[in-house]
């Protein structure tokens, strides 16, 4: 058993309404070092798998049918043995 | 007498508007199609309602277009069966890959549910053949993420086949930033598909049917289909 951990992005051409409006609201708070605050979705899921391959590839087809949209949306995911 | 169909998802809110509009306003046949059903019940058009299809969940219209009744649309679109989508119908086709592009959040990040002005950018489809070219129309929107999005390759296939059909403009027909309530690219309100017998718009023809509702101009959208479909009548 694996636990696929999911990030999922906008990809970095589309413009992010909520990233600019936290980014906003951060740089009225004074941290002026702070820029290009981006916001997407955290995704665990747990996958029956006989080896670590095999729940990347699930885990992505996953994203690409369903999870992500990939006409705007980027992922990366990262597999954890349990 | 033309035969719609009307998809109904858990969530979908604007199933009985569209349904008013066909049967009551139009004088058309009309019927539900619960989206776990798979026969569509020979319809000359289906519509895919507004609403929030499954709480919006992960991203509007991401679930609903894996539900049953999607595969039987998809094949009644493929056979050139003509399929209109409205605001969450819209998102649901895109997301189900009849419709290319995708859908943001508002610019604003305001949910924006207002009367707006459209002009009419394509008379060329089953869903305008009753307006003219420029025509602007007055019809409401209710959204929060209607923020229209195609990569700059999408944008120009879209307009090399003329295949954006209203933008957002003011009430002149000039077409603004200040009039575009939600931040889509290039002021883009509906679209069509290449085949041109699917198509999606954010705003909703079926609330504009009647003067008590303010506005008759979505008639007009209702009216091209009767037309396409060889029942032409007065909108």
């Amino acid at each position: 058993m694996f636990t696929a951990h999911i990030k999922i992005t906008l990809r970095p051409s589309i413009l992010d309404p909520k990233g600019k409006a936290a980014g906003e609201a951060l740089s009225h708070l004074g941290y002026s070092a702070i820029t290009n605050v981006r916001i997407g979705k955290f995704i665990r899921l747990n996958v029956d798998a006989a080896t670590r391959e095999e729940a990347y590839t699930l885990a992505k087809e996953a994203c690409e049918k369903l999870l992500a949209n990939e006409v705007m949306e980027d992922f990366t995911i990262e597999i954890e043995a349990r | 007498m033309a035969r719609f169909s009307i998809l109904v998802f858990p969530g979908s809110n604007c199933d009985h508007d569209a349904y008013h509009a066909a049967k009551h306003v139009m004088g058309s046949e009309a019927n539900f199609i619960w989206h776990k059903d798979t026969d569509l019940q020979s319809p000359d058009v289906v519509i895919v309602p507004g609403g929030f299809s499954y709480g919006d969940y992960l991203r509007c219209g991401a679930i609903a277009r894996f539900s049953p009744v999607m595969r039987s649309v998809v094949d009644f679109a493929n056979k050139g069966g003509l399929v209109i989508g409205i605001c969450n119908g819209f998102q649901i086709l895109l997301e189900s890959g009849l419709l290319p592009g995708a859908m943001l959040h508002n610019e604003h990040l305001k949910f924006a549910c207002k009367n707006v002005h459209l002009r009419t950018e394509s008379t060329n489809s089953p869903f305008t053949n009753a307006l003219t070219n420029g025509q602007v129309i007055q019809v409401p929107i209710a959204h929060g993420e209607g923020n229209y999005v195609a990569d700059a390759d999408g944008l120009k296939a879209l307009e090399d086949n003329d295949q954006i059909m209203f933008r957002y403009c003011e009430a002149d027909g000039s077409v603004t930033a200040a009039s575009n309530p939600n931040g889509a690219v290039s002021n883009i309100a509906g679209i069509c598909n290449k085949e041109r017998n699917v198509m999606g718009m954010m705003p909703h023809p079926e609330r504009a049917m009647e003067e008590m509702l303010g506005s008759t101009d979505g008639r007009l959208v209702f009216a091209s289909m009767l037309t396409a479909l060889g029942h032409p009548q007065d909108a």
